[in-house]
């Protein structure tokens, strides 16, 4: 919708395809209790924005699929609900969209169909054993739905540790099994770590002037929940709430799941860079009008590392009833019959520029910048890439 | 990058920053094999020999064979005429982490002075004399501890030897499992 707006700016004719109703993914995809992890104020799209009480908040669902509802009415966006791609082809002159609901022919296709449409679990899981009951961030809703019993979450990013927390409280213990990580506090002097992720310039840098591209595009999400109490959600807090650590799950043996003995490493990688990032925001700082404003800058206390961690776990034994892969996303792209995807399911693009005349994208992790995949990131990078198909149309 | 042009820790990171970007359009080629044989001499004692392996699509040898000798100390009533096999892998695991950490040293621009590792393995032999099914055979943990010397903070120093972990053939081998055959020809 966000690069509908621009192509109405631009007086392109348009339509927008949505398989299920706008919003959709907030809708069906998400679980119970989740709130937006990015703060209120910094939920903007083009020409609209949070305008409630309470700008230091996080949205729940319901409220993010109002505020997408509102954006969808203001925009005036031309999106036909209900239909569903079923292929795109290159015809000579564009390309023929195939849905449930028709065909129709364009020159141009803006690929915005998410970066998360599935789970992506590790092939690990098939060898796990039948009595333990398995789910995705895509099947959990709340805690009260999981067996009685000890539950092993996999994944200590963003959706890991959230309903790690959350399992855990409901009084099922919890295993969380963590590989590399992004440790963030949630409050750093006395300001949403965000706002200085945006502040300090970190989530504009571009995708030409990121240093490792493959990797930033492929980093996990940031330990970070959003409460009411704006608490922090590292493995320490975890570990105050009881929530046992293991190292990253490598592979089922004999009915046993074996763990990594490097957890020690992949929590100080997390440290140091945390630390790397705080000092940036520091001196970034010192430079500017607010470092008056801000509360003095301050180090967080090493994550605790158990002095010996459990590198095997009995499946078998009835300890762990369920496991949740908390083990990310990834795109889909089954319906797309043109050759851009990579031997990784990943798309060929250029910034937002597919490997295909005509055809473009959105939403996608570092897209065009590193906020490209959050809310208020859509905004820069579809106005720069429907300029783009703007000219490409006018050549 | 003057800064980092002028640090030499002997390591030709452009080699290898070329090969990464090579290998990553051609997976076969990046698939090495490394040998060893193993000879009985007598007793608990082996001699064992390095000398060719494959990988970029071809065989290669090293300048010369190695040889490494293998035996138990006196306190297990063995002639300890060389190191035990566990010791093995203290040797290999310190030697991987120090040479990772010269590359990532000379790919960040930072000049070694010394590097030093102390390895302890902690071992309890009741495991591999069955005395207690419940002790495990190998090591129980295994400590590193490095002495650097290097224009760098402590912090950067500290980076450089996580990175080293991060890259390590022989810390994966060790914290993670390998599916090991053994058979009889
Ligand atoms: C668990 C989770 C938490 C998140 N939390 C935050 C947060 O706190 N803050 C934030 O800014 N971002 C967050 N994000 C990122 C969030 O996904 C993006 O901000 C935003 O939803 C991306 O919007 P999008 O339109 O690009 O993708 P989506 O929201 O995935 O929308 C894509 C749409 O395309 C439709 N579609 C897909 N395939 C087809 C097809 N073949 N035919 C027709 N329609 C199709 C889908 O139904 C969907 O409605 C989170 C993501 C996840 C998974």
């Amino acid at each position: 919708m966000a690069a509908s707006h621009f192509l109405s700016e631009r007086s392109v004719d348009h339509v927008v395809l949505e398989r299920g109703e706008v919003a959709n993914s907030w809708r069906r995809e998400r679980w119970d209790s989740l709130r937006l992890l990015t703060p209120n104020w910094q939920s903007r799209l083009p020409g609209h924005h949070y305008g409630g009480p309470d700008p230091d908040g996080y949205m729940t669902m319901p409220e993010v699929v109002g505020f997408i509802d509102r954006f969808a009415a203001l925009t005036g966006a031309p999106v036909r609900t209900g239909t569903t791609v079923t292929s795109v082809r290159r015809t000579d002159d564009g390309y023929r969209v195939t849905t449930d609901q028709g065909e129709l022919a364009c020159r141009t296709v803006v690929i915005a169909s998410g970066a998360c449409n599935r789970p992506a679990v590790p092939a690990l899981s098939e060898a796990v054993p039948d009595e333990v009951v398995q789910l995705t961030p895509f099947d959990y809703r709340n805690p009260g739905r999981l067996p009685d019993g000890g539950v092993l979450v996999v994944g200590a990013s963003a959706t890991g540790v959230q309903l790690a927390a959350e399992i855990q409280r409901s009084g099922r213990p919890v295993t969380l099994s963590a590989g590399e990580h992004v440790r963030m506090p949630r409050v750093y002097r006395g300001r949403d770590v965000l706002w200085w992720m945006d502040a300090a310039g970190v989530w504009d840098q571009r995708y030409d002037e990121v240093p490792d591209l493959t990797r930033a595009r492929s980093l996990a999400s940031p330990q970070l929940v959003g409460t009411r109490e704006r608490a922090t959600l590292d493995l320490n807090a975890l570990t105050e709430l009881g929530v046992e650590l293991v190292g990253r799950a490598s592979m089922v043996r004999d009915g046993e799941l074996l763990f990594s003995g490097g957890l020690r490493n992949v929590i100080r990688l997390a440290d140091l860079k945390l630390d790397r990032l705080l000092t940036a925001f520091d001196e970034w700082a010192l430079e500017s009008e607010v470092e008056a404003d801000l509360k003095a800058p301050e180090r967080f206390e090493p994550t605790r590392v158990p002095a010996s961690t459990r590198l095997r776990l009995d499946l078998r034994g009835g300890a762990i009833r369920t496991i949740v892969w908390a083990t990310g996303f990834r795109p889909d792209y089954s319906w797309l019959d043109v050759p851009v995807v990579d031997t990784k399911g990943r798309l060929d693009h250029d910034g937002g520029v597919v490997a295909g005349p005509g055809l473009y994208a959105l939403g996608l992790p570092v897209l065009r910048r590193r906020k490209s995949t959050f809310i208020h990131g859509i905004e820069d990078d579809a106005r720069d890439v429907i300029a783009h198909l703007d000219g490409y149309l006018r050549s | 990058m003057t800064a980092v042009d002028s640090i030499d820790n002997g390591v030709n990171v452009q080699a290898l920053l070329e090969a990464r970007e090579a290998l990553k359009g051609a997976p076969e080629a990046a698939q090495f094999t490394w040998r060893s044989t193993t000879r009985w001499e007598n007793g608990v004692h082996t001699t064992s020999t390095v000398k060719d392996y494959s990988g970029l699509g071809a065989d290669h040898e090293h300048k010369a064979e190695s040889t490494f000798v293998a035996d138990h100390p006196e306190v297990f009533a063995a002639t300890d005429n060389g190191i035990t096999p566990i010791e093995y892998l203290l040797v290999g695991l310190g030697s991987c982490l120090t040479a990772g950490i010269a590359s990532v040293a000379q790919n960040r621009g930072i000049q070694l002075r010394s590097v030093e590792a102390t390895l302890e393995g902690a071992h309890d032999i009741r495991g591999i004399l069955g005395a207690d099914s419940d002790v495990r055979n190998g090591y129980n943990g295994i400590k590193v501890s490095f002495n650097i010397d290097a224009d760098a903070s402590k912090e950067d120093i500290e980076a450089l030897v996580a990175q080293s972990q991060k890259r390590s053939a022989v810390f994966d081998a060790l914290t993670n499992p390998t599916d090991v055959t053994v058979e009889v020809v």
